[in-house]
Order: C-alpha cells, then sequence, then structure tokens
C-alpha cells in the first residue's frame, strides 16, 4: 500500500446501477448534498417562529438570506425583479458552494469501492454497442471471463465532489443560460429575439450573430470554469498530498475554501447579470441614462 | 514530449490572463481612488471581470489536465 501511484480521473466513474441506469459517484454525492438541504429546509420551517429574539439558527439563517437578499437586490435594484430572480439565485450559491465543500470533507475521494462492471447478462445479440463496452473496460473482460471471480477489480471513490465533474456543471450553466432565455421572453415578449435577428442595419445583422454565438458560448464558459477551478483544486491536492502528506497541504485547503466561494459567487453574479441584461427593455435603460443626467 | 506539450500548454495560456488581471486591477484601483464612494460597485465590476479573464486561464489548464491524465 505504501508506493501506489496517483489515480486521477476527469470522469466521474459509474459505483452502482439501477434499472440499468449508471449511478456515478459524483451524482451520489450531489444527492447526498440536495438530500441533506431539503432535509434542513423542512426541518427549519418547522422550527420557525415569527418573533423579535429568533434563536440562533434562525438568526444564522436570516442573516444567510438576507445577505443574499441584498446582493441580488444591489444588482437588480427593483423589488419585483429581485423577488423573481432570488430563490433561483440563492439556489445556485448554495448548491454549488455546498458541493465544491464537501470535496474537501476527509472520505471525500479516499473511501473506495468497486467499480460497477459492464451489463453482460445482454449475451444472446451482442450488439457492437456491447462489444465496444467489454473492449473498452479492460479489466471487465477479466472479470467475466472468469464468472463470479474477481481478478482485479478496479476500485473507484465512493464520493467525489460533484461540481468536480463536468455533467453536473453542464447541467447547470444549461439551466442558467435557458433562464435567461425564458426570462427574456416572459418580460419582452417575443421581441426579445429581437437581440438575435435584427435586419436594420448590416452592422446589426453581424451583431445579431454574434449575440447567438455569445450565448453558446456562455453555456461553455460557465461549465468550464467552474469544473476546472474545482477539479482544478482537486488535483492540487491529491498532487501535494502524494508529495509531502503533513502539514504542507493546509495552505492549499485555504486557498481550495476560498476558491470555492469566489466560484459559487461568480457563477450566481454571472447568472443575476445576464437575467438582469435579459429582462431589460431598451425603454428603461433609456430612462436609466436619462435619469443619471 | 508529452511532458512539455503539458507544461507549454499551461504556461503559455497563463501568460496573457495573468496580464489582463494586472491591467483590470490597476484599472479599478485607480479609479476607487479617485472616486473612494463608487467602490462597491467598482468592487463588484472588478470581481466579475477577474472571474472573466481567469477563466481562459481554466481553460489552459484543463487542456493540460486532459493531456495528463486522458
Amino acid at each position: 500500500m505504501s508506493n501506489q501511484s496517483l489515480h486521477v480521473s476527469i470522469s466521474a466513474e459509474p459505483i452502482f446501477r439501477i434499472f440499468g441506469l449508471e449511478i456515478s459517484n459524483s451524482i451520489f454525492t450531489s444527492l447526498i448534498v440536495s438530500f441533506l438541504l431539503i432535509v434542513f429546509a423542512i426541518f427549519f420551517r418547522s422550527k420557525f417562529k415569527n418573533t423579535d429574539k429568533p434563536s440562533s439558527l434562525q438568526n444564522f439563517v436570516e442573516m444567510i438570506v438576507e445577505a443574499l437578499y441584498n446582493f441580488v437586490y444591489s444588482i437588480t435594484e427593483n423589488t419585483k425583479k429581485t423577488l423573481l430572480f432570488f430563490p433561483v439565485i440563492s439556489t445556485f450559491f448554495i448548491f454549488i458552494i455546498l458541493n465544491n465543500y464537501i470535496g474537501l470533507l476527509p472520505g471525500v475521494g479516499s473511501i473506495l469501492t468497486k467499480e460497477a462492471e459492464a451489463q453482460t447478462e445482454i449475451t444472446q445479440v451482442a450488439s457492437d454497442q456491447e462489444i465496444l463496452e467489454a473492449v473498452a473496460e479492460e479489466e471487465e473482460i477479466v472479470e467475466s471471463a472468469v464468472h463470479g471471480e474477481p481478478i482485479h477489480a478496479k476500485m473507484v471513490p465512493v464520493f467525489r465532489a460533484a461540481t468536480a465533474d463536468l455533467n453536473t456543471t453542464l447541467a447547470l450553466a444549461i439551466v442558467s443560460v435557458m433562464l435567461t432565455q425564458i426570462f427574456g421572453i416572459s418580460h419582452l415578449g417575443f421581441s426579445y429575439f429581437k437581440k438575435f435577428i435584427d435586419f436594420s442595419n448590416p452592422v446589426n445583422f453581424f451583431v445579431g450573430i454574434l449575440e447567438t454565438v455569445l450565448e453558446f458560448a456562455k453555456i461553455v464558459s460557465f461549465a468550464f470554469r467552474l469544473f476546472g477551478n474545482i477539479f482544478a483544486g482537486e488535483v492540487l491536492l491529491v498532487v501535494m498530498t502524494y508529495l509531502i502528506s503533513i502539514a504542507v497541504p493546509a495552505p492549499f485547503y485555504a486557498l481550495e475554501l476560498f476558491v470555492g466561494f469566489i466560484q459559487a459567487l461568480v457563477f450566481s453574479m454571472l447568472s443575476l447579470i445576464f437575467f438582469n441584461l435579459a429582462t431589460k427593455s431598451h425603454h428603461e435603460e433609456d430612462h436609466a441614462v436619462a435619469e443619471s443626467k | 514530449m508529452q511532458d512539455l506539450a503539458i507544461a507549454l500548454t499551461m504556461a503559455l495560456g497563463a501568460f496573457a490572463p495573468a496580464i489582463s488581471i494586472g491591467i483590470l486591477v490597476s484599472k479599478a484601483l485607480e479609479s476607487i481612488g479617485r472616486n473612494p464612494e463608487a467602490s462597491n460597485k467598482i468592487q463588484t465590476s472588478m470581481i466579475l471581470g477577474m472571474a472573466f479573464a481567469e477563466a481562459i486561464a481554466i481553460y489552459a489548464l484543463v487542456v493540460a489536465l486532459i493531456i495528463k491524465f486522458v
């Protein structure tokens, strides 16, 4: 056990299967985080009292809610829009920051289990897919050759920070950009698409095409920013601990705490700014410009 | 040869974002010095700009990690 090489994998490995659907370790961890959040929310709601002397838990939660509300209000400057955007933005923030911090807990990444085997029950008509799958996972060939007797099982971590998996961050990015479109359409009607298709001017036409490309670039940028920061932090910690296991990884943990917070903040703030831009009609902009003069 | 590619990807990829973050923060500090009342708004925009610039360096890091581990 003393001279193990580094095992870092970019993609999350499946740890078990339910009805043929693969559950990977990052989905499992994010489900645990969601479950904890829902249980905490229900528990807190039952303890909530409308009083002038709140308990310490209520004080803490109120502090968080108030900080997030002021943060959203400081960018939108409009109570109706704040109430509309506040649940989504604070959910993004709390979900991302908890998922980032779960990756730092002891046990995440170090408790190992056997990887889920490829399905070998469908052997009658082995499609190309099955053959490719069997060839891709070399360990599985060894395992299925000696039926029921695993010679060399690949061990993978049970828990893994959900935001260190590109699937989660891509999903969050798609949700955020889809919400900008939905908010834009609900506020401005179908004239929201005038931003992308504008025939008044050749220059505006190209600006419209650029805006369309920019929407897709936003998805990629959101996903990779969050994924890169958290995954690179994980790799950094693994490498540091592998090199010198005593005391030196401590400042890197502090860096990871900071980076986790900043990335959650940046994701929420950017989403909020894009929501705000999408719902801002041109009349409001002219009013704002005229007022500030 | 692959190690050289990994190291160069990261080194060259971090060069431009570092300079751009330096310029950004220096301009932000300058404008805070000229107008200390607006420092909150300037700070928010500065952090936002830094996140965009840092994302470019993160893209380079992800490519380097992919070359190394995949």
